[in-house]
């Protein structure tokens, strides 16, 4: 699976989460944005985890502001796997 | 001129400031007398407590008060010293060994704070390298031992057995973990599939932590929660809870049969490096466990309390985050932030306390009007309880 790929199915799973109905780029950022509070945010990472078949740990949340950001994440957890 | 700290706080400042600025604003309510487990003096005004975590009346229990009438006089105001350096008194280890007794286990910690028990516990026993795998809606305690330690951190649905055992198995086989779960949630009163827990987390040959902050007392044959009541003390490695509960003081401990267990008071920093409790906090939560695990007619009380409400309010036509009363926190699901807010208002000035509840506090985004009763509450104040709520349900058309 490429990076795109990745980016396109997790925008998909944004989709219920976009409240404000923003356009969705691989710059839009969840806390400001998407204006998501933190459990918003840890609920959408358990749908990325099950979709992936992987797990993302919350540590890592801080440093992942950013779509694009998660889509490299999963990519790096997928192939370290 | 650099930017004002103060700044990332705007939105919440700006969200008090909305609220009413007088005893009807429930971030700054007070009590200034309190007149025994079930009332209180806001305000001028005597009101019925129907929002403490007091399960058990043992905050005004005559041998609890004392025994820390007595250890206050021997002992002194404080401790002015830390566990591990000048501030572990006889009363430390006596309480500790009374937990022992009290869970049956080899071991026990007593901490100056339930927060610092999860603070000491999780930060400490998993490290780099290690999982900790948590309930979605964990205490904030939990989540902050979580964030002071160096573990990889991983949440599973809450109270979802099967979504636990999913992300377990994709964790490396090799790597330590550590399951943490409470037995009662304290938002909704929610009780956890404790045994399916147990069972997926030994399956997965991880340690087993389970706070029994909100169990504790009245659960179990003699008052040893959750892990007691379903017979699986040998599944749980280390029980976390609180004496600020059903004991009726303050103080948190840990208990395990654990044959390490003890390193942990030279490597748990919020263990070593607060103050202990005070000898008068001990000598109440000793007696305290003693009268919990000798039993009484309190238990029952407590559940004919909780019952009676949750069945008061359902059948005023309230919606409950519970089907049935499964601990003695029913909390009352309202539509918005606001309504619930006018509502807590009313409540007050109808002279019955509870908990005001909202995002980002509660889990599911849910607003809550979260009430608790007491073992020594009179069935005439649950019912009170539930004619306020009828009052205020018709009052704001809810």
């Amino acid at each position: 699976m490429t990076n795109d790929d990745i980016r396109i199915k997790i925008m998909e799973l944004i989709v219920p989460f976009n409240k404000k109905n923003i356009e969705l780029k691989p710059e839009t950022t969840f806390a400001v944005d998407l204006d998501l509070d933190s459990l918003s945010v840890m609920d959408l990472v358990a749908e990325i985890e099950d979709l992936f078949d992987i797990i993302i740990p919350l540590n890592l949340l801080p440093d992942l502001e950013t779509i694009q950001q998660v889509s490299d994440a999963v990519e790096k957890i997928m192939g370290d796997a | 001129m650099s930017a004002d700290l103060f700044d990332k706080f705007q939105g919440i400042i700006d969200q008090v400031a909305r609220l009413p600025q007088d005893a009807t604003n429930p971030f700054t309510v007070k009590m200034d007398k309190v007149f025994s487990q079930t009332e209180a003096e806001i305000d001028g005004k005597r009101i019925l407590l129907a929002g403490t975590n007091n399960y058990m009346g043992m905050t005004f229990d005559q041998n609890a008060l004392d025994a820390a009438h007595k250890a206050l006089d021997e002992f002194g105001t404080g401790t002015t010293g830390s566990r591990v350096l000048n501030g572990t008194y006889s009363a430390h280890r006596d309480l500790e060994d009374s937990l022992k007794d009290f869970f049956n286990t080899k071991f026990a910690m007593v901490f100056s704070t339930g927060y610092l028990a999860n603070l000491g516990i999780l930060s400490t026993l998993a490290g780099k390298d290690d999982y900790i795998i948590i309930d979605a809606d964990s205490h904030a305690s939990i989540y902050d031992g979580c964030a002071m330690g160096n573990a990889n951190i991983v949440r599973f649905r809450h109270n979802d057995a099967a979504d636990l055992e999913k992300r377990l198995n994709r964790l490396p086989a090799d790597a330590g973990k550590l399951v943490v779960v409470e037995s009662i949630y304290s938002m909704l009163g929610d009780k956890a599939p404790l045994k399916e827990l147990a069972e997926v987390t030994k399956a997965a040959g991880a340690m087993f932590v389970v706070d029994e902050a909100h169990s504790m007392g009245f659960y179990g044959e003699t008052g040893g929660g959750v892990t007691q009541e379903e017979g699986i003390e040998d599944m749980v490695d280390f029980i976390i809870g609180t004496f600020s509960k059903s004991v009726g003081t303050v103080g948190g401990y840990c208990v395990s049969n654990h044959p390490k267990f003890e390193v942990l008071r030279l490597v748990s920093r919020p263990y070593m490096f607060t103050a202990s409790l005070p000898a008068s906090a001990m000598a109440s939560a000793k007696s305290a466990l003693a009268t919990l695990k000798a039993g009484s007619n309190l238990k029952a009380a407590l559940w004919d309390n909780a019952n009676r409400l949750h069945a008061g309010l359902k059948e005023a036509g309230f919606k409950i985050a519970t089907d049935k009363a499964e601990s003695p926190i029913i909390a009352v699901c309202l539509e918005d932030a606001e309504t619930t807010a006018m509502a807590w208002s009313e409540l007050l000035a109808a002279g019955v306390y509870v908990n005001m509840a909202i995002p980002p506090a509660t889990p599911q985004g849910l607003n809550l009007l979260r009430c608790s009763v007491c073992a020594v509450h009179t069935s005439e104040q649950i019912d009170t309880i539930i004619a306020a709520f009828k009052m205020v349900k018709e009052k704001l058309k809810l």
